[in-house]
């Protein structure tokens, strides 16, 4: 970057020379005054509860009284805990179902919009399920999904086919809450997409036209290839939410039947604020936090978030 | 770009169309899945729940009737709801809107401005331990929600904020490690020229951002700024645990609450789904009134 300015402001070095020095003195106190109240929000809202977080894991506390230090002891219960070892498989499953559906359909989306169409209004009728709460949207799958009256099981039971229980049986609890919230991030996520896709120049495209690359093959060779940088910000981001899925869960079967779709998240509040377990349930955000660390890095690392192909 | 020289294809134009027959196709059929489930929700709230069961199909709402909308607002007797399967209860609706909206536009405002701000500091100016700074504001978006939950529930509790709107702002009224990352990109992309050039002028760096990067930077704003008011809007889990009383409920937590009240075995779908489109109803007329340029602007590269 400073090799390319300095190739084009033709002045000599000796003359720029002091005066980049005291602009980087000036730009540090310029700097922290822009990042203070930021600052002030992310030490008392984000750096201090993840310290306290990880305080209270190690804690007996009921919110009555102050927390007891118990040591590992948390921990241990969970490694020994059934319930969290299905709501973690439960999440799993949930995750995949989610991400790898709506990835794919949000790069399709993405793709037809891309090469079809610039119009507003079809981005914008996409984008819709995003805008609505999530509450809505569990309470308005919930209605058509019912398993008396809904019209997906009237549909079903009309063409001769057996009805489903999509939330009230253990085998479609899952899949049903993770496709219900592909159905609602499906656009926004394609919106993303076909935003990255924008900063790909069209002459890339014209040329490959001009000689004949069919559209399949132009989005394997230009988009996936030039898209890749976007693309591993879209998934961090939508696997990190993936794995705190708790709206749709808590409106529509809280966690049943049984513990069928108990996902972490909905597992955590029940011990923190339903049985008054805060350090067990800090424990237990602990072990959410590594999981997302973890898949989050290997992410950037297996996908070279850094680089970008184009250049 | 030399990759593209040497494909040499030519495919003959037929095929070509009848690709693009079916990408229209696939589009549409994209769409009206999308849309199709909220015509069914208007439909249904339309309707009498003692008519529901029998009339599974009918696009038409089954017979006829405001009563589910009436109820949710508090508008019908006891008696009424009660005659069209609905449960008695009734939402404090205008309550639950007036706290949405302060909550959504307090804290858009705020975050906005901090967040902007922090994310020019870590993309455009060069100072010693940027990058170190920035990773450890980044590493933020690594912490799940639930996590800062907890203790900030405590927080808020020992600042006796429990069950009050600012209680329920504060955590996100400053930053969130999206907004500064989502902002810094956009910044990024603005060539370093632009400031250089203005430096050289002799602005100062304050005004460089506030009269040069920012304005440029209206649409992604404008974009975050609306990805923002509706994730705050939409937010169910910190409201949850924050305003549990009517003074503070918001309209996500109130929805549940009310799903909570709805008889067990038949549920009163036609007002759920009137309470739940009167819920979303702000949103979409924000969407109607903004919704084309910000759906426009996201993509905006920073200069043409």
């Amino acid at each position: 970057m400073s090799a390319q300015a300095t190739v084009e402001l033709p002045r000599s070095v000796a003359q720029r020379a002091p005066r980049r020095g005291r602009r980087r003195r000036s730009e540090l106190w310029f700097a922290l005054a822009m990042i203070a109240p930021a600052g002030l929000g992310f030490l008392v809202f984000y750096l201090y509860p993840t310290i306290r977080g990880f305080y209270l894991s190690l804690t007996e506390y009921s919110l009555l009284g102050s927390p007891t230090y118990v040591g590992t002891e948390n921990f241990q219960a969970i490694a020994h805990d059934e319930v969290f070892w299905t709501s973690l498989r439960v999440t799993i499953l949930y995750v995949l179902i989610n991400i790898v559906s709506q990835t794919v359909l949000a790069i399709g989306l993405g793709v037809l919009m891309h090469r079809l169409t610039k119009s507003a209004l079809i981005r914008g009728s996409l984008l819709l399920p995003y805008l609505i709460a999530n509450v809505v949207v569990a309470l308005l799958w919930f209605w058509l999904l019912d398993y008396h009256i809904g019209i997906v099981n009237a549909a079903l039971d009309s063409l001769g086919l057996t009805k489903v229980a999509f939330f009230g049986s253990s085998t479609w609890a899952i899949p049903t809450i993770a496709l219900v919230n592909t159905w609602r991030h499906m656009g926004y996520t394609a919106l993303l997409i076909f935003a990255g896709m924008q900063t790909i120049p069209k002459s890339v495209y014209e040329a490959a036209a001009v000689d004949g690359a069919s559209e399949w093959r132009m989005f394997w060779k230009i988009t996936m290839p030039l898209l890749r940088p976007i693309l591993v910000l879209v998934l961090v981001i939508t696997v990190t939410g993936s794995f705190q899925v708790f709206d749709t869960v808590a409106v529509t079967t809280n966690g049943g039947p049984g513990n069928a779709s108990r996902v972490l998240q909905l597992y955590i509040f029940d011990q923190a604020f339903g049985r008054s377990h805060f350090g067990y349930a800090s424990a237990l955000s602990v072990v959410l936090f590594v999981i997302l660390i973890g898949v989050a890095f290997a992410q950037m690392r297996l996908m070279r978030a850094g680089e970008s192909d184009l250049d | 770009m030399a990759t593209t020289m040497d494909v040499q294809l030519r495919r003959p134009r037929s095929r070509v169309k009848v690709g693009r027959i079916a990408a229209w196709a696939l589009l549409v059929l994209m769409i009206l899945v999308t849309v199709l489930p909220f015509l069914w929700m208007l439909r249904t709230a339309l309707s009498n729940n003692r008519a529901l069961a029998a009339n599974s199909f009918s696009l038409l709402p089954a017979d006829f009737t405001l009563g589910p909308f009436k109820r949710v607002l508090g508008l019908a007797t006891p008696e009424e709801a009660l005659a069209e399967g609905g449960s008695g209860a009734s939402l404090n609706f205008w309550l639950y809107l007036r706290n949405s909206t302060i909550v959504a536009l307090g804290v858009t405002t705020g975050q906005l401005i901090f967040s902007s701000m922090a994310a020019y500091a870590f993309s455009r100016l060069r100072w010693r331990g940027r990058d170190v700074v920035f990773f450890v504001f980044l590493s933020a978006l690594m912490v799940p929600p639930i996590f800062t939950s907890l203790p900030n529930f405590l927080t808020v509790k020992s600042l006796g904020l429990l069950n009050t709107l600012p209680g329920i702002m504060l955590p996100t009224l400053f930053m969130t490690p999206f907004a500064v990352f989502f902002m810094r990109q956009f910044f990024l992309g603005i060539p370093r020229e632009i400031d250089e050039a203005a430096m050289i002028d002799g602005a100062r760096p304050f005004r460089i951002f506030f009269r040069i990067i920012l304005p440029m930077s209206a649409a992604p704003v404008t974009t975050l700024g609306l990805l923002t008011f509706i994730t705050v809007w939409n937010d169910y889990f910190w409201p949850l645990l924050v305003g549990r009383t009517d003074g503070s409920r918001v309209l996500t937590v109130a929805l549940g609450v009310f799903r909570s009240q709805t008889p067990q075995g038949s549920p009163d779908w036609a007002g759920l789904m009137a309470a739940s489109l009167i819920a979303a109803l702000p949103i979409v007329l924000l969407f109607i009134a903004f919704g084309k340029r910000v759906v426009n602007s996201i993509g905006f590269s920073g200069i043409k």
